[in-house]
């Protein structure tokens, strides 16, 4: 009873506060909008800093020319080689396998503790930390299958890496064609390959590309599991086949930035640009494909 | 037979198939299954790998020497191998990267969720996203380039420092903790937020003080996963925080994280069995350990959160 009185009293003690209350709101909505801005102008900062110190490096001959002991002479040439081919045979291992396994999640597999297992395997291959791929890559490329420090062993290993996010974009390109197309296609006959094949994948094409461009763009960044393997960071040649040594893109900006002299701050800030033009343009091209074909269906 | 929306309901006899096709539809669907087991040989690759060096490893050194010596030392003539030093600063970095993304990361989720008008949200998300695009390396070289001469204005600090690499850090799991805590935010029911409104409460209240506290485990997820990726981390700390074993929690000075420690070493020339090449898989092991215990926590988290609005 006594309890009761309390709450009754401190009810009819109510005050509106409004004013408080309205303050309130308007601090709130702004502290909001203020995180965002840090997160933003931290970015606008970066990219401003780097672009400056690349002015007057990035020129014709840092694109053309290998790497040096000179700042004004160093270049991103087997670096950008190096990019190139790991970037091929990383998408040559990783779409097909991914595209195959997301199919099988999808169409095939029936329901039940397989397919929660390898489910949960690939949600938590997306969160171990990448250089732990360049352990695995180094034991079971380089040392068991002998594959040596190559492009190759670095290609599988990206590969692995990349995986988890081609599977689930696939996955979720593949849920969102209209079960109506399925039904269509087998009552015509057709049987789950045909289906697969002439209809499912076709109009899910758009979202599977767009993920491989993202798992791309999350490949050409990574440098942590390509150094663990034993990439180079000094390499005034350029690959000629898989299984030759290489130098990425960004190991080459970390060595850059690892080096004494001054100007090679600069240095770093041009394969900086060059590096993010790429990202840049891959992403650009996802959304492009996204758009142009989206107006099919 | 049930027809579930993506298996023909016959029998590929019932349809009159030719033997030919029916082999092609096996081998297809042999194919697809080899391709999804990749993801569980992957893991299975990951804990062999790491297991089979880890043991040559306390094979020469005591575990008891692992975890209680406080001094890292394993390329020097007196080596000592006591894994301190590197958690000690695995852990100061990514705590500064929390602090820095956590409130951040909040105040932006709530404000995307509950706050801003849709059309405002569709441009600032994926702007915000791309945060988490730029390669780690660029995020290294701006955090020893520009963040830490721009800190020696106002504190005394070494060139090397788990400072700057810490806030920078944090700047890029930002987006992590951002979306999946606005992911969860967004999941909360209607129904509670009208509840709300309906007693008077202003957007703000409902926001904290509705909103938010049923969301708390999905935005606990988010934490722990932002958590993990710092954990993980390589290439900020190799090039920011320094690469000097300590055992302290000083943000000024350098120290030397796990993944700085796997990338030195493999920076330099490891013969393949040598106890140097074992440290690698011994620090990989721990930090395996570590961030596999914090995603299962997280998924876990993120499985109740789903149940409760199911």
């Amino acid at each position: 009873m006594a309890a009761g009185l309390g709450r009754l009293e401190r009810t009819q003690a109510y005050r509106p506060r409004l004013g408080i209350r309205r303050a309130y709101n308007a601090v709130a909505t702004g502290i909001g909008l203020v995180a965002i801005a840090i997160g933003l102008a931290m970015l606008a900062w970066l990219l401003i800093e780097t672009g400056l110190k690349a002015v007057g490096w990035l020129d014709w001959q840092f694109i053309t020319s290998f790497d040096s002991r000179f700042p004004e002479r160093a270049g991103a040439k087997a670096a950008i080689y190096g990019t190139a081919w790991v970037m091929a045979f990383t998408l040559l291992f990783s779409l097909p396998i991914g595209v195959m396994a997301a199919i099988y999640l999808e169409e095939y597999a029936p329901e039940g503790w397989l397919k929660g297992f390898i489910q949960i395997n690939i949600a938590n291959l997306a969160s171990v930390p990448s250089i732990i791929y360049g352990l695995l890559g180094l034991q079971v490329f380089v040392r068991w299958m002998e594959l040596g420090r190559s492009v190759l062993a670095g290609a599988l290993t990206l590969a692995l890496l990349v995986l988890p996010i081609i599977v689930v974009a696939t996955q979720e390109a593949l849920r969102s064609v209209p079960p109506s197309i399925r039904d269509a296609s087998y009552a015509l006959g057709a049987t789950r390959w045909q289906t697969i094949r002439h209809h499912l994948l076709p109009y899910a094409l758009p979202g599977i590309l767009t993920g491989n461009i993202l798992a791309a763009s999350r490949a050409i960044g990574e440098s942590a599991p390509l150094i663990t393997i034993g990439a180079l960071t000094y390499v005034p040649f350029t690959p000629q086949g898989p299984l030759d040594r290489f130098t990425v893109l960004p190991i080459q900006i970390f060595n850059w930035t690892s080096r004494a002299q001054a100007d090679f701050q600069h240095v770093a800030a041009a394969g900086i640009v060059v590096l993010l033009g790429i990202l840049l343009l891959m992403n650009s091209g996802a959304i492009l494909i996204r758009e142009l074909m989206r107006r099919r269906y | 037979m049930t027809l579930d929306g993506r298996t023909s309901p016959f029998t590929p006899e019932q349809l009159g198939y030719k033997r030919s096709r029916q082999l092609k539809e096996g081998a297809v669907a042999a194919v697809m299954f080899l391709a999804a087991a990749v993801g569980a040989i992957t893991t299975a690759g990951i804990i062999l790998s790491l297991i089979g060096e880890t043991i040559a490893f306390f094979r020469d050194v005591s575990i008891v020497e692992f975890v209680t010596e406080t001094e890292w030392t394993p390329l020097f003539s007196v080596k000592k191998f006591g894994i301190w030093p590197l958690v000690t600063a695995t852990f100061l970095t990514s705590v500064i990267a929390l602090l820095v993304a956590v409130p951040l990361g909040l105040l932006a989720a709530v404000f995307l969720s509950e706050f801003a008008h849709p059309r405002l949200r569709a441009f600032l998300k994926p702007a915000l996203e791309v945060l988490a695009g730029i390669p780690t390396v660029v995020y290294g070289y701006f955090a020893l380039t520009v963040v830490t001469p721009f800190l020696r204005h106002f504190i005394d600090l070494s060139l090397f420092n788990g400072l700057s690499a810490g806030i920078v850090m944090g700047i890029m799991i930002l987006p992590t903790v951002a979306s999946l805590s606005e992911d969860a935010m967004s999941a909360v029911p209607q129904s509670l937020r009208e509840a709300g409104y309906g007693l008077g409460a202003n957007r703000a209240e409902v926001a904290f003080r509705v909103v938010m506290p049923a969301a708390l485990s999905g935005i606990a997820a988010a934490v722990i996963l932002g958590f993990s990726r710092a954990v993980g981390e390589t290439m900020i700390v190799a090039i920011a925080a320094g690469q000097n074993p300590r055992f302290t929690l000083d943000p000024t000075v350098p120290i030397m994280t796990m993944t700085t420690y796997i990338v030195q070493v493999s920076l330099g020339d490891t013969p393949y069995g040598s106890l140097s090449y074992r440290t690698l898989f011994a620090v990989g092991s721990t930090l395996f350990a570590l961030t596999f215990v914090l995603n299962i926590a997280s998924y876990v988290l993120v499985r109740r959160f789903r149940q409760e609005y199911d």
